[in-house]
């Protein structure tokens, strides 16, 4: 197919019109200051240039839906369709936020539903929904942990600790809280290095953020050591569900001693990612927590619902039954991979990994980069990794495959990962101009930066 | 194992799989969990349903709620939703992928934020705009954060009372745990003449909770004049027809995308924008997109400007914002595609000639006093002479929702081109029966 | 091997000083830049701007990374290359040509605690 490069606004006709709407018989007053002067440059085209415009940039596009997306810490599971159609229901769709609870309380019970599973999922007491965001929840959950210690007249807890492996929304969210980031360093198996947390804790820390299994995708096994040493100087644990995944149907935080939580319903409950958003990360709390929710107010009216509504399908769908091989599943396909591949890629750290693990790049580079092993990945078909991430390795390659991919799937993206290290000694070449087979090759990332251009402008 | 349709692993599969991991069960994969941490009893969890059983379930959970015809705004906007919208969005390649980072294979997303981020600059006027934020109070949130970033200094932001009251909330909520001081005012132009000694910011709606298109002649200047930024929180479909942030002389810009066409859904997802002048673009917060060429020189769009971002800059990024909202942003392009600048002003008309004869209708029945003068599109605030639960009530059962009272004691209307005059025309009738 | 330029003070890091009277010109070094890539952006401080020594007073982007400049000595910013401005990609063309601001300094003390380009060659390698 014809590589198809135009703008939306490149295919306006003046006078060319997209919409349907009956005439109007009144005009609006040109007379007072408060009139917009400046024309509105918006495209001017037909409906069915816009369906095949936008049709032809879907089909730029790779989902899950198109192949396999081993996207590390990002959770790239099936997106169930039965969610879509849930979503879309057309009385759900019509409500507005501001309804009285009477004529909403289809909605309010499925909002109550959804609290009381994921309570029953992870061992917190309830949740809040108004979060839109995994970083949104973890925003909300420290403003939870402020209200708390400032309820007991606890002011000095100023501070909350932060692993280095940590994602990089933890230290971002807390300096928007107003809180001070202390760091505690991960010892050389990859988990917090307790004798390092120890001499951090006293009465000016507010708590502490842990992703467990970390981004390293390791379980960190010091955990119920690490939560009583925390609570006993006063402070509280927040639990970053964005790896909740391997834990799904196995463990639950608030049996591991944590006391504020979110959950990423776009990743562990199958949500679907379009694209970057809309996404929802509902907060959860322990029982102690709950009088202060469900403020703060953090979002405009209930959090994204329709969101919520995709979520309670897949976790219907689940049960009780079925939630018990979710996380071992993918914990099973991420081993799988790893095992399958730590003779051609270096492991930094031997040991069982949940959901994701990272590789420090190429065995044997011979130059080649974590770079270049991605956008080869791009020419076989697969989405690559998550690369340069965690920073704790300079060639950091993390990978997650699911619970939804099948073990063929699978093989297939192990034989590819062996062919690219293959063609490392080979062909270096090949593989630091590589993608070939891509809508596009690789663009000139720093131009973009120096100079930006960051919207259309009709040439002159 | 249970058959469930998500799940391809057949029982070979995990024996073959444990295998060549060197395990011999699953369970043994979580040999690295303290025994205590394990959940041992039972999901208090419904049993797993059949899709047919899901659908079900929530067929009779829609059917507990009452579908009305909305005539109130507040933030959220009944407006009519072209059929192509969602058809474009639900296709599974816009779907289902995730952030662009892999610009190679991402360029329909990338295009399209290209594409809404030149719509949202067209609209406001101003020349540089965001991929998009979670939902208009917290970009006007992140608004105050950018004012007081920007100036270094300063810490006061003066926030106008007329902000919708959802704005307003998620606004004090982040100042209040950044430090950030609010000042709520209810005559702008006056405060900040009065002078304020660390004054970063002043924002404004251009229209406002009153449906009132403000008129901020000279505020502009002034604020400039104390070294401090104007932001403008706005109604995107009015944008068409009233006066833009850029020719008030605003900085920022931000707003809820909602009234682009998507549907009201109980509060979200809707998607916030954010637009500024070039000064100040590297500030922003959020994901932003470029043009760029790739090696052999075709044009094309990458995620850029990411330094400013939390997965680079942690604890000193712009924002701790590390999404979008990628399909509504889409949804909202499309939709300004259909419409162009004729669409949009003719929805602007269609509201303004329905809300007029609405207006007129229910002062003329006596049951309501005038409150303001100002202009007004779709949205405006009445004071009541009659008992308002019943008033509601009627307007309930006559399948309306309408008249929703305010904090001050008003009751607010609003109605949008999917209203049609005979459905204005009856609920002034059943006002006028009261 | 990153360029070492004679004459200058040096940071841990990576910053160099040359030293005017009771002015500090500061830059990145040599191998800052090289670990930087392709700079994209340098952030600025404002003239008249007062920092602490060990403060950082700006940034350098790059598509990928961002890296804190720190000032080695307290003072007020009395000027800043604008050309950095529009041409950030100077400091990876030459590091030393291209400063970064010149601070008058109140403690020039502070400067002994810096390293001569001996030292630092030491320390970047």
């Amino acid at each position: 197919m014809k590589y198809y490069d135009k703008l939306i606004f490149e295919l306006s006709v003046p006078s060319r019109v997209g919409f349907s709407l009956p005439q109007s018989e009144v005009s609006l007053p040109k007379e007072g200051k408060i009139w917009r002067q400046s024309p509105l440059n918006l495209p001017e085209v037909s409906e069915p240039d816009v369906v095949r415009h936008y049709t032809m940039l879907s089909q730029m596009n790779f989902g899950v839906d198109t192949g396999f997306y081993p996207l590390g810490s990002c959770t790239m599971k099936y997106n169930p369709k039965i969610n879509e159609e849930i979503a879309s229901n057309k009385v759900f769709a019509s409500l507005h936020p501001l309804q009285s609870e009477d004529t909403v309380k289809g909605a309010r019970e499925l909002v109550d539903t959804l609290d009381s599973c994921l309570a029953a999922i992870t061992g917190m007491k309830h949740f809040t929904f108004l979060p839109c965001a995994g970083a949104h929840g973890e925003l909300t959950g420290l403003m939870l942990m402020r209200e708390y210690h400032k309820s007991r007249g606890d002011v000095k807890r100023t501070k909350v600790i932060v692993p280095d492996s940590a994602h990089g929304t933890n230290p971002a969210s807390a300096a928007v809280c107003g809180l001070e980031i202390v760091v505690v360093k991960s010892g050389e198996d990859g988990l917090v290095d307790v004798e390092s947390l120890k001499p951090l804790l006293g009465d000016d820390i507010a708590g502490i953020m842990m992703t467990n299994p970390n981004t390293l995708g390791l379980f960190e096994r010091q955990i119920t050591q690490i939560a009583s040493l925390v609570h006993g100087c006063g402070g509280l644990l927040y639990y970053d569900g964005a790896n909740m995944n391997p834990l799904l149907g196995v463990v639950r935080p608030g049996d591991m001693g944590f006391d504020i939580m979110h959950l990423n319903l776009h990743k562990t409950f199958s949500t679907p990612h379009g694209g970057g958003g809309p996404g929802s990360g509902p907060v959860g709390v322990c029982e102690k927590l709950v009088p202060f929710l469900p403020v703060p107010k953090v979002s405009g009216f209930h959090g994204n619902f329709a969101v919520m509504a995709r979520a309670l399908a897949y976790i219907l769908m689940l049960g009780k039954e079925n939630i018990r091989m979710a996380g071992k599943l993918a914990t099973l396909n991420a081993n799988y991979v790893k095992e399958s591949l730590k003779d051609c890629y270096k492991l930094p750290i031997e040991s069982v990994c949940k959901h994701e693990f990272v590789f420090d790049g190429l065995k044997e580079s011979n130059g080649v980069t974590t770079l270049d092993v991605a956008k080869r990945l791009l020419d076989y078909g697969f989405h690559a990794p998550t690369i340069y991430f965690p920073l704790l390795f300079h060639q950091a390659i993390m990978i997650e495959p699911t619970e939804t991919e099948s073990r063929q799937t699978i093989d297939e993206f192990i034989e590819v990962m062996r062919v690219i290290a293959r063609e490392a000694k080979e062909n270096p070449e090949l593989l630091h101009s590589a993608p070939h087979n891509t809508p596009i090759g690789r663009p000139d990332e720093t131009a973009a930066a120096r100079q930006p251009v960051i919207k259309y402008e009709k040439k002159s | 194992m249970a058959d469930f349709c998500y799940f391809p692993h057949t029982p070979e599969d995990i024996a073959l799989m444990l295998e060549r991991i060197g395990v011999g069960s699953l369970d043994e994969l979580y040999s690295d969990v303290p025994g205590e941490c394990f959940f041992k009893g039972e999901y208090d969890l419904p049993s797993a349903m059949s899709e047919q059983q899901v659908r079900d379930y929530f067929e009779s959970l829609a059917a507990k709620n009452s579908s009305l015809k909305v005539m109130v705004g507040q933030g959220a906007y009944d407006h009519y939703v072209p059929s192509v919208i969602p058809y474009i969005t639900s296709r599974s390649e816009f779907l289902t992928a995730y952030t662009p980072y892999q610009c190679e294979i991402s360029q329909g997303t990338l295009r399209y934020i290209f594409e809404w981020q030149t719509m949202i600059s067209n609209l406001t006027g101003l020349p540089c705009a965001n991929a998009s934020m979670y939902d208009g109070p917290t970009a006007a949130a992140e608004a105050v954060r950018m004012c007081v970033a920007a100036s270094k200094k300063k810490n006061t932001v003066i926030v106008s009372a007329s902000l919708l009251p959802s704005v307003l909330d998620v606004i004090r909520t982040y100042a209040s745990y950044s430090g950030v001081n609010v000042v709520v005012s209810e005559s702008i132009a006056e405060d900040v003449a009065e002078g304020v000694a660390d004054l970063a910011g002043v924002i404004v709606p251009s229209v406002n909770r009153y449906g009132i298109i403000e008129d901020h002649s000279g505020l502009a200047d002034l604020v400039h004049s104390m070294k401090a930024l104007l932001v403008e929180y706005c109604d995107p479909s009015a944008l068409a027809v009233v006066k833009s942030p850029a020719e008030w002389g605003a900085d920022i810009a931000v707003g809820d995308g909602q009234s682009l066409g998507i549907p009201l859904n109980y509060g979200g997802p809707y998607v916030g924008f954010m637009a500024c002048t070039q000064e100040l673009m590297r500030k922003m917060p959020g994901r932003i997109v470029g043009q760029t060429v790739d090696a052999q020189g075709r044009r094309c769009y990458v995620l850029t400007l990411q330094a400013r971002e939390q997965h680079i800059r942690r604890e000193k990024a712009t924002s701790n914002i590390c999404s979008n909202q990628s399909l509504m942003a889409l949804w909202c392009t499309v939709y300004l595609s259909l419409m162009g600048p004729k669409g949009l002003r003719r929805v602007n008309e269609l509201c303004y000639g329905l809300s007029h004869r609405l207006y007129e209708g229910l002062l003329a029945s006596g049951k309501f006093e005038k409150v303001y003068d100002g202009e007004f599109i779709k949205e405006f605030v009445l004071k009541p002479l009659c008992d308002v639960p019943a008033l509601q009530k009627a307007l309930q059962d006559a399948g309306y929702f309408a008249a929703l009272q305010t904090e001050e004691g008003y009751v607010t209307f609003c109605v949008t081109e999917r209203r049609s005059a005979a459905e204005v025309d009856e609920v002034i009738s059943i006002v006028r029966a009261l | 091997m990153s360029k070492v330029v004679e004459g200058l003070l040096y940071s841990e890091s990576h910053e160099w000083v040359k030293v005017d009277g009771n002015v500090a010109i500061i830059g990145v070094t040599d191998f800052a830049q090289s670990e930087m890539g392709d700079i994209t952006y340098v952030d600025m401080p404002d003239v008249d701007d007062e920092f602490n020594a060990g403060d950082d007073f700006g940034a350098l982007e790059s598509v990928k990374t961002s890296s804190e400049v720190i000032t080695p000595v307290s003072g007020k910013v009395i000027a800043r290359n604008d050309a950095l401005e529009d041409s950030p990609e100077l400091i990876n063309e030459d590091a030393y040509a291209a400063w970064i601001v010149k601070i008058e300094m109140s403690d020039k003390s502070e400067l002994d605690a810096m390293m001569n380009a001996a030292k630092y060659s030491e320390f970047a390698k």
